[in-house]
């Protein structure tokens, strides 16, 4: 800022001139860098919670649910233990925590037994966890069952180190875009997939967007051999 | 089969160098001209025909990868992804209440519905969801059945032009019109609204909102009426839905559909019914079906449950009224750790924080500023856990799968949309059809790109 009129008497002193070309100092203001945090105050704190874990009986159907699945996996030789690593019911949801091995077995079972029939698959939603070392990568399956009024939700980990899990096409074709995109955004493999390709970003593109470590925005667009710079390299505006 | 060739308007010579097999590049040009002039082609080939992302019957940018033999389609795939534009990543760096502003841009033809679900997720999280005000209910259940409404005319209306009637089309789009009219009066906003909030909604109806919406529904059965006289009997109509893109009970089992396509099997599945949220239990209303299987009979489906939505209306307006003589009726929720603090009022340059609100928190209470602030700029927190609700929009089950860490803003939130679930069914209804019907095929599924792509 320069002041009018600096050398008039009873007026201050004309300030200095502001340097264009001095070194910036804050640069960013677009994105985040570091925090999570954008609400300008920077220091909230979010802490690690562990796993939930429910114990029999879950309430509602739930229980004969979990009987149906037990009986239909002992009947194939394998014990509900086995394949569950644990059951989760929150807010009236109820979520198996299913062993990857033990997917497809699952899955057939929740699909063709008449006494648990979940016909409609709604969809498979990833989610990435960095700080949960060795299952950071989850995919998340939602069943419908029209048969008999139910819901229930599958969820499955894998390590970022192995990021394999098998694909319930077989089972429920309608899984087959849901999957896509999940290797899409978060870079799960599903073994046994017809093809998995990319399905909403273009078929180049490096890395997974909707992971934890992929950071919003900071890719250069391309257009017709034309560059855009990402928004936070465009020029400083502090 | 012999080479395959490749007819893409206005493919560039690089690109044809870069295209296996040969490309005809038919823009400008006569397809005759070029088809007589060429020997090479045999009489059986293949052609894949690339249509799309630019074309005007897909529904947006949709591209369909088509093969052909003559005229019948014998492979057809559909890319997508044209228009991601990260919805769902950005919402996670923004706070909780601002996440509806991310969400309703999904399928832009039914973003109340984008919205509700989406809250009602937050809603079950922070285990608030008894707590919402009956005149919050209310408005949400006036406003989904209007945008039901919308979102099906926004169907049927460019249904009939992507068939070449465009009297169809200026009749479906008149009476939408006049829902976003409504939609107008009552956000603010013809789209993108944003006014269903975790708690409740953005305000409440505005003055003369009510007789707005009475006046619709005055005149909209005789706008229905000529739409059914217009369409259901007309011979050119039927001739192109009727019997096509067939998809019955089995291959929507088969492939997880829901909606009018499920319904148009005769499964009257309605998640209103069958598993009810807002109170939809109380309302007296019927779940249209159809048992053709047929595009013809998706339309069907969509023009009775217009039907069904203008009586949920009314009997919204009925309870509205009866509630009218409640003093100080809320539409958001009664905590202040939650509830957007202040009211909104219409001041001469748009819509913004009441003067009294802005009069309170500036000049009488420190504190009432500092809830103020805090609550706005960092929002509120939702318990750590992941909920996954489902609600019948107007194209099948859309679910909001929400994820959070406890903190103030979404960790993960996916939506289930379902025009992204419907589209993997194109190849069966496609293949095996002629060329022409793949337009009524894709028309039948009514996607819209918006909340395909996300």
């Amino acid at each position: 800022m320069t002041t009018p009129g600096g050398d008039e008497p009873g007026l201050p002193a004309r300030q200095e001139p502001e340097q264009a070309d001095a070194p910036v100092v804050r640069t960013g203001m677009f994105g985040v860098h570091g925090t999570q945090d954008t609400s300008g105050y920077g220091k909230l704190q979010v802490h690690l919670r562990p796993p939930l874990v429910s114990e029999p009986p879950y309430g509602g159907y739930f229980d004969a649910l979990a009987e149906a699945l037990g009986s239909g996996l002992q009947a194939d030789g394998t014990s509900f233990g086995d394949a569950i690593e644990r059951v989760v019911v929150f807010r009236g949801e109820l979520t198996f925590h299913v062993r990857r091995e033990h997917l497809l077995a699952v899955a057939d079972k929740l699909l063709h037994d008449p006494a648990l029939r979940f016909e409609i698959f709604t969809g498979v939603s990833g989610v990435h966890y960095p700080d949960e070392t060795g299952r950071e990568l989850r995919a998340v399956y939602h069943l419908l069952s029209i048969t008999h009024n139910r819901r229930v939700r599958l969820e499955v980990a894998a390590p970022d180190a192995d990021p394999h899990i098998p694909s319930v096409t077989p089972v429920y074709p309608a899984a087959n875009w849901h999957e896509r995109e999940t290797w899409d955004f978060f870079g799960i493999v599903f073994d046994g997939h017809p093809a998995l390709t990319r399905i909403e970003m273009p078929d180049d593109w490096l890395g997974h967007p909707q992971r934890k470590d992929y950071p919003l925005g900071g890719v250069p667009v391309e257009y017709r051999g034309a560059k855009v710079p990402p928004p936070d390299e465009r020029r400083s505006y502090s | 089969m012999t080479e395959t060739t490749h007819a893409t308007p206005g493919a560039s010579d690089a690109d044809a160098e870069a295209t296996e097999g040969r490309v005809y590049n038919v823009a400008g040009g006569d397809w005759d001209d070029l088809v007589t002039n060429d020997d090479e082609r045999g009489p059986n080939e293949q052609i894949v025909v690339n249509m799309g992302p630019q074309h005007p019957s897909t529904h947006g940018v949709l591209r369909l990868v088509l093969t052909l033999e003559g005229e019948t389609v014998t492979d057809a795939r559909a890319s997508i992804g044209y228009l991601h534009t990260g919805i769902e990543k950005n919402m996670e760096y923004r706070t909780w209440t601002q996440g509806s502003t991310f969400i309703t841009r999904a399928d832009y033809l039914m973003p109340i519905f984008n919205e509700t679900a989406y809250c009602m997720a937050v809603e079950r999280l922070l285990e608030i969801e008894d707590k919402i005000p009956e005149r919050a209910k209310l408005i949400r259940v006036l406003l989904l059945e209007l945008n039901r409404i919308g979102s099906h005319l926004g169907g049927i209306g460019p249904f009939g032009l992507e068939l070449g009637a465009t009297t169809i089309f200026l009749q479906g789009v008149r009476m939408r019109e006049n829902v976003l009219d409504l939609f107008e009066l009552i956000t603010g906003l013809r789209m993108n609204h944003a006014f269903v909030r975790p708690g409740g909604v953005a305000q409440d109806l505005p003055a003369g909102g009510i007789e707005a919406v009475r006046d619709f529904l005055r005149k909209a059965p005789a706008w229905t009426a000529d739409l059914h006289k217009l369409i259901d009997a007309n011979p050119v109509f039927k001739a192109r839905t009727e019997g096509i893109a067939y998809l019955d009970l089995e291959g929507c089992m088969a492939l997880s559909v829901t909606g009018p396509m499920l319904r148009a099997t005769g499964l009257p599945w309605d998640l209103r019914k069958s598993q009810p949220y807002l109170d939809y239990e109380t309302y007296d209303f019927e779940v249209p079906t159809t048992n053709t299987c047929d595009a013809y009979g998706r339309y069907l489906v969509r023009m009775n449950e217009i039907d069904q939505s203008l009586r949920i209306i009314e009997q919204v307006l009925d309870r509205l009224a009866d509630r009218a003589s409640v003093a100080n009726d809320p539409w958001m929720i009664q905590d202040a750790k939650i509830g957007w603090p202040g009211r909104l009022s219409l001041g001469p340059d748009g819509m913004g924080p009441s003067p009294e609100h802005i009069a309170h928190i500036m000049g009488q209470s420190m504190e009432a500023l500092i809830h103020h602030f805090k609550l706005v700029t960092e929002g509120f927190r939702v318990p750590a856990g992941q909920v996954y609700v489902p609600i019948e929009s107007a194209k099948g089950e859309l679910g909001c799968h929400v994820v959070s860490d406890g903190g103030t803003r979404p960790y993960r939130v996916h939506l289930r949309d379902p025009s992204f679930h419907h589209l993997q069914a194109v190849s069966v209804l496609c293949e095996g059809g002629n060329l022409a019907d793949v337009i009524p095929a894709i028309a039948s599924i009514d996607p819209v790109i918006g909340g395909v792509d996300r």
